[in-house]
């Protein structure tokens, strides 16, 4: 199936974001950051940089991390989409705020999509998250506050909590 | 702008074909969504081939493996048969940006870009890779080194489609090394990188593939060092560095620009140099 469209004409999207099925218009190269934002109001997804630099971003498409500031919504018609706004982030968020892994806030929910995708690859992989996995997964995602010992810590601490449960 | 979004390889190749000169390809967009938000690039017509899943296969051959197109530096570091034949290809991958610039920058996208900072290009150019291009008018294959032609620009013509890129099989008895400078381990664009494939046979060098990026307008095979070394045996490590410097001021002229300066490209770049040529003559 090949279809062409105008830039500036909307085209027609289904994206199950969070589980919930949207369905949307909008233009083919919109960037999947302002279709979360703008048109579905999902404004937990922060732009920081605009550029593929910063991960603040980040959510997952089809389970994997991607930067939505890069993706255009033409290429996720029908994926799934999850951000910061879902679910089952809830022992991560948790962590976080308990041991100081959030100052200003902006690169947090990238911090916490990315702590999400970094649980579920240790999961797949029947691992257990440490130190290093997580400075490695991390590593895309900038935060100018915290100095990230704090937010390391804090993915360490979700990371226990989910074992026990 | 019109924006082709396309599934199957012929969709694409017959889109580029209607498309005209003023066309980009569009795959995991590290590039091309940058630079079109930030307005330096607005094409006529994009074509989008990030779904066609056929170009995404990689696969193990008799003369090697196979890499398609769309393949992610996270499909990369992930594959077996590239580990087997293409160990310094993942070591490359991995340090592209971070997991989620892995997750959408492809080994086509590398090479369709042409940057001279691309970190999987001077390891393609070591191992010897060749680029397979399909059009509608046909199929051909050309040798990385030929496919890279200039500042970000390549062989390929609008109506082709970089498809595959396809490696031989590891030779017994060589010697790689991968080596990138950044301003830090993850998300950093190089300042120097280099690649290199050096086969000996026992007490000598018999063949060498050394590369580099970052270092001139485009990544570039070191031909001349690669010739030197061939049946060469040094005294001490001295004459190594000597070997090495002597190349790269004939054959070398980094710039100035905003990731570091000519002067620290030119030295950082003679002593990896020297390090891979010791390390490989000391094979026994």
């Amino acid at each position: 199936m090949k279809a062409i469209f105008d830039d500036a004409q909307p085209i027609e999207l289904t994206l199950i974001v969070n589980g919930d099925e949207r369905r949307l218009s909008a233009p083919p190269l919109r960037r999947l950051l302002d279709v979360l934002r703008e048109d579905i109001a999902l404004t937990g997804t922060k732009e920081g940089c605009g550029e593929g630099e910063c991960g603040a971003c980040t959510v997952l498409v089809d389970g994997r991390a991607e930067l939505s500031c890069l993706v255009p919504c033409c290429q996720v018609n029908g994926c799934d989409v999850r951000t910061i706004e879902h679910d089952n982030l809830a022992s991560i968020q948790d962590a976080f705020l308990e041991h100081g892994g959030a100052q200003c806030g902006i690169c947090t929910p990238g911090m916490i999509v990315m702590t999400r995708a970094y649980l579920d690859q240790c999961e797949r992989d029947k691992s257990s998250a440490t130190i290093d996995g997580a400075r490695e997964a991390l590593a895309g995602n900038l935060c100018r506050c915290t100095g990230y010992e704090k937010i390391l810590a804090s993915v360490l601490h979700a990371a226990r909590a989910e074992r026990a449960r | 702008m019109k924006v082709a979004s396309v599934r199957t390889l012929r969709d694409a190749l017959s889109a580029l074909r209607d498309a005209g000169p003023n066309v980009r390809i569009l795959a995991g967009g590290t590039d091309l969504m940058v630079e079109m938000e930030s307005g330096r690039t607005r094409p006529e017509s994009i074509v989008d081939v990030w779904r066609v899943l056929e170009l995404r296969a990689i696969r193990e051959t008799q003369e090697g493996v196979t890499i398609g197109a769309l393949a992610s530096c996270t499909e990369l570091l992930e594959n077996k048969a590239v580990s087997l034949h293409a160990d310094i290809l993942v070591e490359a991958a991995r340090t592209v940006g971070a997991v989620q610039i892995r997750n959408r920058a492809t080994i086509g996208g590398n090479l369709g870009t042409s940057s001279p900072a691309a970190d999987l290009n001077p390891v393609l150019f070591a191992l010897g890779a060749r680029v397979r291009l399909e059009s509608l008018r046909g199929t051909r294959e050309i040798a990385v080194e030929s496919f890279v032609k200039g500042y970000r620009t390549n062989d390929r013509a609008s109506d082709e489609l970089i498809t595959a890129v396809v490696l031989p099989r590891r030779p017994p008895h060589e010697k790689r090394a991968f080596k990138k400078v950044g301003t830090r381990r993850a998300q950093s664009i190089s300042k120097v990188v280099v690649a290199a494939a050096v086969e000996s046979n026992g007490s000598d060098i018999v063949r060498a593939r050394i590369s580099a990026g970052s270092v001139a307008d485009r990544t570039i095979l070191l031909d001349g060092l690669c010739r030197e070394l061939v049946g060469r045996r040094f005294a001490d490590d001295a004459a190594i560095m000597d070997l090495c410097r002597v190349q790269v001021d004939a054959s070398v002229a980094p710039r100035d620009d905003v990731r570091s300066t000519a002067r620290y490209r030119r030295f950082v770049l003679i002593r990896i140099l020297a390090q891979i040529v010791r390390d490989a003559v000391r094979v026994k």
